[in-house]
């Protein structure tokens, strides 16, 4: 769906740092884990980002700090133009509404001692004022219907589902209480490959029907192509690329993204043999020590002397706004 | 149906070439909710030093079958009612437990779907390698651990003689699977099933381990059946693919030739849900509704509530393998139209 163009999530600097100590009865601080490290984005109202990248790069925890779940070292989130990395309690519960989480395990994330009635109205318990008591059985009924499960099926517990119908209730839950944002932590990946194209058609009807805007996280890049209109591509902390769908993908940029679209597998044996294939050495380094300067220098094969000693700017290094973060592109 | 052979079935000579036949297996196991029709007459063969990709949704059987083939399905619950599993032309299933523990781990082995948590903590990775010199060789302590230390050379563990003293846990997931594929291919079998070896992974790593099996495959001409679900790894590596629904095969081809054109609705649905550069913008065709439940098998054609070219006999009868080309068959009573692209 085409963005409207006016920004419903602003993420500027944000920083998360987890402390690393030592020690039983006197803990030390021996360091930290740089999990996310100055990521700024906008994401505008309709629109679906893309965010990619390896594990570990602080995907999750980058979508933790969005919802306002953890609390960042240092940047801010603003939803609206509201600062919510500050807000609490009533304020807090507030700015919440309009952002929701699908997320990644369909089969762990629904408590597995309540009724999925229970489980999609769980939100109306906690914000009490949006839907009067008397109404809400028929709202999650409502919304069982619109994720296409069985409004019938209101009192069963998450065990008489398959998995792709248990992310269909994630997804029920994240709808109900009409949020302009929902952030999607891999909500296909544990789904069964029949499965995934169900949740993902469901996941960009309902973006349609209800002008939603979605932060997608996954790892498989052909998921995220099909879905993003623009796509972040993450490397220990930090945004390397971000752009158009287009341009991420048909002209990317930095190397890693380069590597990283080109290891994944095309389902068409034709060529295989003469298929080029950038295989990157080695693995990610540690958030816990990250490398001086370009942080992706240790697996580039671009890298020279500048890359240790200076660390490049995501910037806009073509007219389309088109951003990379190298200092030889 | 299951009962004839495999080898006449997908129309290759039968005897001579086949490393090992799967033919007409059944494996069940007794469950509170009643019996669990895992494997339900599967029959599969591979040449040596072929790759053939075993593909299929969740729980429809893969695993089960190779566990059957290892000689590792050892629980109490579970009963092999039918099927013969020949390698070299000899029935594994009618073997003594000690000739098949000498056709294990030597001639025939695996790497686990659940590898990352198949090592043990407590011990350095070079003792674990070395300990399937020990088992196997009698090799002595200082003996093993040179061969275990090449072997992390090998499979391009960086620094393998210093590396050997460390712990799993100080391994990343990929470095991981590479040990585990050291010991999987550490006494030179012949065959190598390697079971979902990188869907733990993430892509660039998933690349570094494909590489590193075929190129193993190529030194030493060792034959792989590869389960996995993605379409694209098996686009990559496998000469052959068998596609697995409900416990049964449902269609079995030259890799070229599924890609091509497929012969089983389900097997087009799948190709038809990868997303596509083509499709951006638009609904993906997924395959409707949900896997089969093992409990409750449904009748007929296991695949029919969720096919689109469904017809009145499908509901009652079971499609045998229809044979449709040189080496490719598929269970579908309307294969026909399935090949055509026509659409039901
Ligand atoms: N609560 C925490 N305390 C300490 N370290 C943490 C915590 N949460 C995450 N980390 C670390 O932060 C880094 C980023 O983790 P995160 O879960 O955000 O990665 P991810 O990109 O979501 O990975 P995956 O693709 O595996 O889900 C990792 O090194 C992780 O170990
Ligand atoms: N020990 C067991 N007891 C009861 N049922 C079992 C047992 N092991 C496997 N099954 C069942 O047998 C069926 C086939 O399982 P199998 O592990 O072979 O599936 P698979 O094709 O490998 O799936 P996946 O892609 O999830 O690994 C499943 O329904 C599973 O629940
Ligand atoms: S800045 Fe240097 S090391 Fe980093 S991606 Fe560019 S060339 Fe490679
Ligand atoms: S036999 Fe019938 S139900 Fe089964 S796959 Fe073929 S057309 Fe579909
Ligand atoms: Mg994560
Ligand atoms: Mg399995």
């Amino acid at each position: 769906m085409a963005a409207t163009g006016e920004p419903i999530l602003e993420v500027g600097g944000l920083v998360k740092h987890f402390p690393m100590s030592q020690g039983v009865v006197f803990r030390r601080r021996i360091g930290e884990i740089r999990a996310v490290d100055g990521v700024s984005f906008t994401l505008r109202r309709g629109e679906t980002l893309g965010i990619v990248g390896e594990s570990g790069c602080g995907k999750s925890t980058l979508a933790r700090l969005l919802m306002a779940l953890e609390r960042p070292t240092s940047g801010s989130v603003r939803i609206n133009g509201r600062e919510i990395t500050r807000a609490r309690g009533a304020e807090l519960r507030q700015v919440r509404r309009n952002i929701q989480m699908v997320m990644q395990d369909p089969y762990t994330s629904l408590n597995p001692r309540m009724t999925v009635g229970d489980i999609v109205g769980e939100p109306y318990e906690i914000h009490r004022k949006v839907v009067p008591r008397r109404e809400r059985r028929r709202m999650v009924q409502e919304l069982l219907e619109v994720v296409g499960l069985n409004p019938d099926h209101v009192d069963r517990y998450p065990h008489q589902f398959s998995g792709g119908q248990r992310q269909r209730v994630g997804i029920a839950r994240g709808l109900a209480l009409k949020p302009e944002i929902i952030i999607c932590d891999e909500p296909v990946s544990a789904l069964d490959v029949s499965i995934q194209a169900q949740v993902v058609n469901l996941l960009e009807r309902l973006q349609d029907e209800f002008g939603l805007a979605y932060v997608f996280i996954a790892h498989d890049l052909s998921v995220v192509r099909h879905v993003s209109d623009r796509i972040g591509v993450m490397y220990l902390g930090k945004l390397v690329e971000l752009g158009t769908e287009d341009d991420v993908c048909e002209r990317p940029s930095h190397p890693y993204t380069q590597a990283l679209l080109s290891a994944v597998p095309v389902p068409d044996p034709r060529g295989r043999e003469t298929r080029g294939r950038i295989v990157l050495q080695g693995d990610p380094p540690s958030p816990a020590k990250p490398p001086s300067g370009c942080r992706f220098r240790t697996r580039c094969w671009k890298a020279r002397d500048v890359c240790a000693e200076q660390e490049p700017a995501l910037q806009a290094r073509f007219t389309t706004g088109h951003a990379v973060a190298c200092h030889f592109v | 149906m299951w009962r004839s052979s495999t080898a006449e079935r997908d129309g290759r000579v039968p005897g001579g070439e086949a490393l090992l036949t799967v033919d007409g297996l059944r494996v069940e196991f007794a469950t509170r909710q009643g019996v669990v029709r895992a494997v339900n007459g599967v029959s599969y063969r591979i040449d040596p030093g072929e790759t053939l990709a075993v593909l299929g949704e969740s729980g429809s059987g893969k695993s089960v079958t190779a566990h059957a083939i290892m000689g590792l399905l050892d629980t109490p619950t579970v009963r092999v009612p039918a099927g013969e599993i020949r390698f070299h032309g000899t029935d594994l299933l009618g073997l003594r437990e000690d000739d098949r523990a000498r056709i294990r781990g030597r001639r025939i082995a695996m790497v686990f779907q659940d590898a990352l948590s198949a090592l043990n903590p407590v011990f350095t990775v070079g003792a674990q390698i070395g300990e399937m010199f020990r088992v196997h060789e009698g090799l002595s302590r200082r003996e093993a651990e040179r061969r275990a230390v090449e072997l992390m050379d090998r499979v391009r563990i960086p620094a393998a003689a210093q590396r050997m003293y460390d712990y799993p846990h100080q391994f990343s997931g990929g470095m991981r699977q590479r040990i585990m594929i050291a010991m999987a291919i550490a006494l030179g079998p012949e065959l190598l099933i390697a079971d979902e070896p990188t869907t733990a992974l993430d892509v660039t790593v998933q690349a570094q381990i494909m590489d590193l099996l075929a190129e193993l495959r190529r030194e030493s001409g060792m034959a792989m059946i590869l389960i996995t679900h993605d379409l694209g790894v098996v686009a990559d590596s496998a000469d052959r693919i068998v596609v697995m629904y409900g416990g049964r095969v449902v269609e079995s081809a030259p890799v070229h030739e599924v890609y091509q054109a497929p012969a089983h609705p389900y097997t087009r649905g799948l190709l038809e849900s990868i997303p596509r550069l083509a499709r951006k913008g638009r609904a993906l065709p997924a395959i409707e509704g949900t896997p089969p439940d093992p409990l409750a098998m449904p009748t007929g054609c296991s695949f029919h509530p969720r096919c689109s070219y469904r017809q009145d006999n499908c509901v009652t009868d079971a499609p045998p393998r229809y044979r449709i080309g040189p080496t490719r068959d598929s269970a579908c009573h309307y294969w026909r139209e399935v090949l055509d692209g026509s659409h039901g």
